[in-house]
């Protein structure tokens, strides 16, 4: 348990820290405002507009900087053994797997929704939209730092593992993309509860598919 | 289950059993699409269109069972470590995206004069789509993963996560009724007629057994590239 939290106090001082094997937090934010900046040159300035296709472009955004670090997650460890030396202490693929994925969601989810308030600035949204937009990105995070983990350990030591994370983890993000963009209506509730579900099956099932595909990279 | 477990036994079912499967399919598919574009008559508010269903039924059924079949025999993989799950799974995911690409195509296709659009973000065509993309991510991912040698266990994992999506299909169009109809056929009662109806369980049994062919076929074209690598190997240690 106490090895458990030092996993977590290590990546975690990556991500804050920059450098390391983390790869940084700072860069997936600046990626996900480039996005945002980006989007109103894509389809005109006008305010109209980018108040209602904003916040589903933040979602896309968001979705875009979970994809980013998937191939330093996990690789520098197990290029320098650190995953081996776990697993011969007798600690659990799953525990480590879990212990990283609260560590990479520390280091992506509270950023990413603090980023979504100049971002919502940008693109025109309004104060309720940004207030269901942060509530989604609350409960929506965790699935999508989930899935990046459960991605990058089964990309792990795979040629062109970069577009390959992008061909396994996307598909598997509809789900929350839908229920995300939907919670930002006024009637977003329902779609709300959907997407804490989405998530929660997520944060759920990524430690023991990412355990297991350790296990094989191993092998 | 377990008697196949030997390539050379299960090659020696194999071998006839493929141009049995293959030809009846193909008998059963001609017998199907020859009546269903020249016997049945036509809808009486679709009016032609209808005879698409020949092709979009068989092929959404065979998207669909070949992921279940993938998921399987993922599952067996991981589990029994039986020799030839990991062969299976590989030889169903080229044909099952296959045929979900011809159920995403025809169902364009008719969509277009019945409901007047090519495509809609619907919740049956959305899943669909993203069966597809599962497909063709579960085939990067074995293709990359055999490079590692041997069978790698990775691609049975995704194998099994994306089954989360059939579920998905199935009930979408409970969940959402958007545009795509609901449940037309089940086991005891149909609300298509009769006369309509009966090429499509031809349809049905043809083109699963040519799927079928096709899977035995890839898989012992995967044997047999296994075996060819060995025997380089070995030639090479030599």
């Amino acid at each position: 348990m106490r090895l458990l939290g030092q996993i977590l106090w290590r990546d975690l001082r990556h991500a804050y820290a920059g450098g390391g094997s983390g790869g940084g937090a700072l860069l997936p934010l600046i990626f996900f405002l480039l996005v945002a900046t980006l989007f109103p040159f894509a389809i005109g300035p006008d305010a109209a507009l980018l108040a209602k296709a904003g916040g589903g472009a933040l979602w896309m955004a968001a979705l875009l900087a979970a994809l980013l670090p998937v191939d330093r997650l996990i690789a520098p460890d197990a290029g320098a053994g650190v995953l081996d030396q776990l697993a011969v202490r007798g600690i659990a693929e799953e525990a480590v797997a879990g212990a990283k994925l609260l560590a990479h969601w520390l280091g992506f989810g509270p950023p990413l929704m603090l980023a979504a308030i100049p971002a919502a600035g940008l693109l025109k949204l309004d104060g309720a939209t940004l207030l269901r937009l942060e509530a989604g990105l609350a409960l929506g995070t965790p699935g999508l730092a989930a899935l990046a983990l459960g991605t990058s350990a089964l990309t792990l030591g795979l040629r062109g593992a970069g577009a390959l994370a992008g061909l396994v983890m996307l598909p598997l993000a509809v789900p929350i993309l839908i229920f995300g963009a939907g919670a930002l209506g006024d009637q977003g509730a329902g779609a709300l509860k959907l997407l804490a579900a989405a998530s929660l099956l997520l944060v759920a099932g990524a430690p023991f598919a990412a355990g297991a595909a350790l296990r094989a990279a191993r092998e | 289950m377990h008697i196949l477990a030997n390539p050379a036994r299960f090659l020696s079912l194999a071998r006839p059993a493929t141009p049995w499967l293959g030809w009846a399919g193909a008998l059963l598919v001609a017998v199907a699409v020859v009546s269903g574009l020249l016997v049945t008559p036509q809808d009486y508010l679709q009016g032609q269109s209808v005879r698409i269903m020949y092709v979009h039924v068989p092929a959404a059924w065979l998207g669909m069972a070949g992921w279940s079949g993938l998921a399987v025999a993922s599952l067996m993989q991981l589990v029994w470590r039986h020799p030839l799950a990991a062969v299976a799974a590989r030889a169903i995911a080229v044909p099952g995206a296959l045929f979900t690409a011809i159920c995403l195509a025809t169902g364009s296709i008719w969509g277009r004069p019945t409901w007047g659009t090519w495509w809609g973000w619907d919740g049956r065509l959305t899943s669909m789509l993203v069966l597809l993309f599962l497909y063709i991510a579960y085939i990067a991912l074995a293709g990359a993963s055999s490079e590692r040698g041997g069978s790698s266990r990775v691609a049975a994992i995704f194998g099994l996560v994306g089954a989360v999506n059939l579920p998905v299909i199935h009930y979408s169009v409970l969940w959402w009724r958007t545009l795509h109809q609901g449940q037309s056929i089940t086991l005891t009662k149909s609300t298509i007629d009769s006369s309509i109806l009966w090429p499509l369980p031809v349809a049905l049994l043809g083109f699963t057994l040519l799927f079928a062919a096709i899977v035995l076929m890839r898989m012992r074209a995967l044997l047999a590239q296994a075996k060819v690598e060995a025997r380089l190997k070995r030639m090479a240690h030599d």
